[in-house]
């Protein structure tokens, strides 16, 4: 007789298919444009042609003349009831409708109210504004030079440097890199980019002036956060709504990225429209607007030094940036630094010094500031390390990944403090490297391209071994306005053994109805089937500060797995109750309690949820429910290695990914098919800078790329055939070993990419080219390196 | 995005939509596909009174061999021009139907349409030069012949007056010998090109180059001819330094401007290495290659 | 906030005066009236409630709209109400029959071809047409077909296993698109 092993249908570590697609594959999701309430009215906004003006005039009267237009709201309506202004969460202010000037081409001017979409677009069009354009400062270099024109005014300091931030030990690492007997130095510009989820962003705003009571319906990653900051927001504008009146519905999300973490003016006004009309008002933005004006990521221009010994160790890194923020600093950034966890960046090597310092600076671009798939400042601090160790395995003529292997943090200093003061769980990126290098047959491509050399043919093997930072995360070094990150899950288990889960995050695509019941199918050992997972509506979920950074699994799934070992532990009595026996001697095994010594003798979850509500023990509480609320102890690390293949056509500068290989580890899997899912999307979102996306401004703060048809996403013919594998260091200190997977593969694979044509390109001296590596750099650097070498 | 309001019209005959042209004075656009003409509406960048719709007029949608031509109706859609047996000797038209957009715009997207735009990154100008096509242009008055190389005026202009249109679109019959290429790269897919070259030529019985047509997309304020690039390859065997040298002049008929698709020195490095290529392919698919 | 006198009824879709059409949707014959600059897809989404046909840009450009018109895949938004006076729509809501999933939505569940969905009823759209004319493509072929429709989640790779799978079942004796 074969034992087969212990089994619940759906638990973790099985390919479950996800529950959510059943309504998406019938065209049957809820996404916020689809959300139709009675007597809804529609906004549309008004945006200014210039990137700094002052507003001389708004003339209404047109279209107050179009029918179906209702109001025009502008930013002189707003201030009289406070809210022309709103705080940012990095203590700067932004606009919502600007009262006399406009900071940045596309700026909110004005809104119209119609009855009808088609009518409120006419109504915009009809809008006329007198601007008397103002000095325009685009270039974040010349903003902080001496007389430069002050953007900000308003503000105490009259100039247009908004923080400085530095971390590390200036002293000692300025000493290392002086006695460090190679030392590399490189400018790297990581430019603007958006994040371009396919849905934009929205909401229906919906104030029942009888009850007291706001609804609104949002695309938000964070409901409860937003709820919170709605309730602030809205006393000081001299409005007190109990926050118990608020209600924010996060209904279907057609991605995120971090776009949908912020509050936009679109929603206050169409809020405050609400509340002045009593009728549910709707504003959907188009992707000309989610382009132009939404938070932007990344405008990173790093100066980056790392050095190393002559025998090839790496010794102390410094990196000078600066920060391009906008008009104000508006970043989605819930860390206690103003560069967010930059100070990643020593990555995955043991640097024994390092310093990182960061200025930021105004001009005239959206705010914003968030984070493009990855926790804030992640990619722009993996790229850089990554690049850099390229370039001082070039300088000292080591190969790449032998560099890597002989310079990695071994896996048994883990924990590991780096130099820049976190704490890394766990990691083995040794093995991640060897992994990928064995998967891709690393040394017969390094013979094919010494063959390809001789042939004059291009092609370039590039490296990743990044370290990531996510799941924010531990109260010490996180919060938004004071509020800890921990994550929510409230479980309750009926009597028929089916769960209902609510948590306080919200998925956008990440698939969370099935991981989290995957999770309590295997804590509980009730079936995936029976599990019932539900987030974004506030006035049920638990509070939580939503999803981003990663930090689903790590925060709200440990919190799932430590309500469900809440639940056990009073299941634990029932059940021993059910086996007369002393709860002592009765243990969770194999999804049942079983009595200790008698394995047969046991009760499922099923059984003992019936009696929790018809025959719970004597002088104890009935029903079989738990909430958790998670602080998480530390971040976790994932990490990974990335090969990748490219080819290069000489005349034309275009790049071919031909292979590429990723190995990742994010510790536990869940969803072996979902952690891969996130993993090809990752790696598309990386390819994405690399090779395409770059918003630009010309001299007059013009918006370079501000659609679709400039503002270049992948298509699934640029887009490789994604190779994937991982290897499995669990997290230490998540309940489950888990670490989280969605953005590892963004931030790792840039740098792989870079690192790639850099290496292809070597013949030509070439040490460094920018991202997005369109094909004129390419050919760019072949003719500047051609010319150097005399042709 | 929402397109302004205006007036629709779908005339049953070519007379009725020239007789709703001269009524709008200019003020009526004509809807075919629509694929360039739309998203321009939506963002408002045109605000024509009237649209009149010509894909309900019959027989506008052909692809037909017929006397000394391939004679294309400018309601054929682009995937038709690209899955027709008639183009099966032209290459050239199938490459470039291959690169316009993606293939469900081409669904609707016309060709008609994409000669007509004036883009200069539209695909199929530069292929109607390259083969000597000529145009109908039908008005008031009745209907005139236009070659390719002198209908496109400028960018967005050509020599469709405000109250007429194309009826027909027109290019030589091939003729044993004859080898075509077009050849296009892009910063991404169904991005406007960086540069496309369009090649056709013809073999004679000693394998010399009896004819050629190289025209030019994206780089200029039209498609442009690339003339004295043609003209230098007549008469010779098409060797390595002919070719080469062929290219050269195609790049220096080429007047590209810089912008995010990169410095105009590259696009003119671009089309060398198109030409040449695209006359490498050409003389190949001449001599009965693929 | 200045509020303008001449706004008595409300309308749900229309501004200017109406034309009346005649359009098969999914199998069923729909009368309606609408404006001329009307888009299929506001005629879809707003008129019928087909709210599974998505809106992704303004440009032509991500394919999130595509539906079937006469057979055909195309962009619902650029292509006018008005036009399909007298033809056949199909939108995702049509793919399933009798209860059944299409070869092409069970694909894409089963091999995970979606994350937020968003992007998913063009895609299907675009896939199903193109497997009509294509039942047994390359991996290069379906990529080509699919170059028009951006998803920002999946990273296409599971969409082109997607697509694979739902080719093989359509193959499979019995399958149909």
């Amino acid at each position: 007789m074969s034992v087969s092993p212990p089994h619940v249908d759906g638990g973790m570590g099985q390919r479950v298919q996800r529950k959510e697609d059943a309504r998406f594959i019938r065209g049957k999701g809820t996404y916020i444009d689809d959300v139709k309430l009675p007597g809804m009215l529609y906004l549309d906004i008004v945006r200014s042609p210039y990137a700094h003006a002052k507003i001389t005039a708004i003339h209404t009267d047109k279209a107050l003349k179009v029918p179906g237009v209702l109001a025009v709201i502008t930013g002189k309506d707003l201030d009289a009831h406070k809210l022309a202004w709103m705080p940012t969460l990095m203590s700067d202010r932004q606009m919502v409708l600007p009262v006399d000037t406009v900071m940045y081409q596309a700026q909110e001017v004005a809104a119209v109210l119609a009855e009808t979409r088609y009518a409120a677009a006419d109504g915009v069009a009809a809008v006329e504004v007198d601007y008397e354009p103002l000095p325009v400062v685009v270039d974040p270099f010349k903003a902080l030079e001496p007389g430069a024109p002050v953007l900000r005014p308003d503000r105490k300091e009259q100039s247009n440097h908004i923080w400085h931030w530095e971390t590390g030990d200036k002293a000692g690492t300025d000493a290392l890199l002086r006695s460090s007997a190679v030392v590399v130095a490189q400018d790297l510009y990581i430019p603007r980019i958006h994040v371009s989820s396919i849905e934009t962003c929205g909401c229906i705003a919906n104030w029942d002036g009888v009850n007291g009571k706001l609804t609104v319906w949002m695309t938000t990653q964070a409901p409860h956060a937003i709820r919170t900051v709605y309730a602030l927001v809205l006393a000081g504008a001299g409005i007190p709504v109990p926050e118990a009146n608020i209600r924010i519905i996060s209904p279907d999300i057609g991605g995120g990225f971090g776009g949908k973490v912020p509050v936009y003016p679109g929603y206050v006004i169409a809020t405050a429209a609400s509340v002045l009309t009593n009728h549910p008002v709707k504003w959907i933005e188009d992707r000309s607007e989610n382009i132009q004006a939404d938070s932007f990521a990344r405008d990173y221009h790093i100066h980056a030094e790392v050095g190393a010994t002559k025998d090839g160790k790496v010794t102390a890194l410094r990196v000078k940036t600066l920060a391009d923020h906008g008009y104000t600093d508006a970043a989605a950034n819930p860390s206690k630094f103003p560069a967010g966890l930059f100070h990643i960046i020593t990555g995955s090597y043991p640097f024994a010094k390092a310093f990182v310092e960061v200025d930021a600076a105004y001009t005239n671009k959206p705010p914003g500031g968030i984070a493009y798939r990855c926790s804030f400042r992640v990619t722009e601090a993996a790229f850089t390390i990554e690049r850099m160790i390229d370039r001082l395995a070039t300088q000292l003529h080591i190969d790449p990944a032998e560099f890597r292997l002989k310079n990695f943090i071994p896996p048994e200093a883990f924990p590991y403090q780096s130099a820049l003061g976190w704490t890394y769980d766990s990691g083995n990126y040794g093995g991640a490297l060897r992994k990928a290098m064995e998967l891709i047959d690393y040394p017969a491509l390094r013979a094919e391209q010494a063959e390809k050399r001789k042939q004059g043919e291009l092609m370039g093997i590039g490296i990743s071994s990044f370290t990531e930072i996510v799941g924010a995360g531990p109260a010490h070094t996180f919060d938004i306005l004071g509020i800890k990150m921990f994550d929510s899950a409230e479980v309750r288990v009926h009597p028929t053994g089916a769960v209902l889960a609510r948590f306080g995050t919200k998925s956008q695509g990440q698939g969370h109805e099935t991981t989290y019941a995957q999770i309590l199918a295997e804590e509980l050992g009730i079936p995936v089937g029976q599990i019932k997972v539900e987030e974004g509506d506030t006035d049920t979920a638990p509070y939580g500060l939503g999803t981003y950074a990663s930090r689903s699994t790590p925060t709200a799934g440990a919190a799932a797995a430590m309500a469900a070992r809440r639940i056990r532990e009073k299941a634990q009595k029932i059940a021993a109750h059910l086996l007369e026996v002393s709860p002592a001697d009765v243990e969770w095994k194999d999804y049942a309690f079983r009595v200790k010594g008698v394995p047969s003798k046991s009760k499922t979850m099923a059984e003992v949820a019936f009696a929790a509500y018809t025959n719970p023990p004597p002088n104890s509480e009935a029903g079989l429910e738990a909430t958790y609320y998670y602080d998480p102890p530390n971040m976790t690390y994932p990490f990974g290695s990335y090969i990748c293949v490219v080819d290069l056509d000489k005349e034309t500068g275009q790049v071919h990914i031909r292979r590429f290989v990723a190995v990742d580890d994010c510790g536990t899997v869940i969803n072996p098919m979902i952690v891969e899912g996130q993993v090809h999307g990752g790696l598309t979102m990386g390819l994405a800078p690399a090779l395409l996306e770059e918003i630009q401004y010309d001299a007059q703060g013009n918006i370079r790329g501000g659609s679709f048809l400039d503002y270049l996403l992948p298509t699934a013919v640029e887009t490789p055939h994604w190779e994937t594998a991982r290897t499995v260091t669990p997290s230490p200190h998540h309940p489950l070993g888990a670490k989280g997977i969605g953005e590892s593969a963004t931030v790792g694979a840039p740098a792989a990419i870079a690192n790639a044509v850099v290496d292809a390109l070597a013949p030509y001296g070439v040490t460094h080219i920018d991202i997005p590596i369109h094909p004129w750099k390419v050919w760019a650097a072949i003719h500047a390196g051609k010319a150097a070498k005399g042709g | 995005m929402i397109p302004p309001a205006f007036e629709y019209h779908a005339p049953g005959t070519v007379a009725e939509t020239i007789g709703l042209l001269s009524q709008y004075n200019g003020e009526a656009k004509i809807l075919a596909g629509g694929h360039s003409l739309l998203p321009l509406m939506k963002l408002r960048l045109a605000e024509p009174r009237a649209l009149i719709d010509i894909q309900r007029i019959p027989n506008l949608a052909y692809v037909k061999e017929e006397g000394e031509f391939l004679k294309v109706g400018p309601v054929t859609r682009v995937n038709d021009l690209l899955g027709s047996p008639a183009t099966a000797a032209y290459p050239i038209l199938r490459d470039a139907a291959r690169e316009i957009a993606d293939p469900v715009v081409r669904n609707l997207g016309t060709v008609g349409g994409n000669l007509c735009h004036g883009d200069p990154g539209n695909d199929l100008p530069a292929c109607w030069i390259a083969l000597g096509g000529e145009m109908t242009v039908t008005g008031a008055k009745g209907s005139r012949t236009v070659p390719a190389a002198s209908f496109y005026q400028d960018t967005f202009v050509t020599a469709v007056g405000p109250s007429e249109m194309l009826t027909e679109a027109r290019v030589p019959k091939a003729r044993p010998g004859q080898g075509s290429s077009y050849f296009k790269i892009e910063k991404r897919v169904g991005d406007f090109a960086i540069a496309g070259v369009a090649t056709s030529l013809v073999l004679d019985g000693k394998g010399r180059i009896a004819s050629a047509g190289l025209g030019l997309t994206g780089v200029g304020p039209t498609a442009l001819a690339a003339g004295d690039a043609a003209q230098s390859l007549v008469g010779q065997s098409p060797d390595a330094a002919h070719v080469s040298h062929a290219a050269k002049l195609a790049a220096e008929a080429a007047k590209p401007s810089s912008d995010l698709r990169g410095p105009a020195e590259y696009k003119r490095a671009v089309v060398e290495a198109l030409a040449r290529r695209g006359i490498e392919r050409a003389v190949a698919r001449a001599r009965g290659g693929k | 906030m200045a509020l303008s006198s001449n706004t008595s009824t409300v309308r749900l879709t229309s501004t200017g005066p109406a034309t009346h059409i005649r359009v098969t949707i999914n199998g069923t014959a729909v009368e309606a009236d609408v404006e001329p600059r009307t888009l299929l897809v506001h005629f879809l989404r707003e008129q019928l409630g087909l709210t599974g046909t998505h809106i992704g840009c303004d440009t032509t450009s991500c394919g999130a709209c595509t539906v079937h018109l006469d057979g055909k895949a195309v962009r619902s938004c650029t292509v006018l109400a008005i036009q399909t006076d007298g033809r056949a729509v199909r939108t995702v809501e049509g793919l399933e029959e009798g209860g059944k999933l299409s070869p092409v939505q069970a694909g894409f569940t089963e091999q995970h071809g979606l994350q937020c969905g968003f992007c998913t009823p063009g895609m299907m759209m675009t896939a199903t047409a193109f497997l009509q004319k294509n039942p047994n493509p390359t991996e290069a072929e379906i990529r080509d077909a699919i170059r028009g429709n951006l998803c920002r989640c999946t990273g296409y790779l599971n969409i082109v296993k997607a697509i694979q799978s739902a080719a093989e079942k359509m193959r499979a004796p019995g399958g149909s698109p």
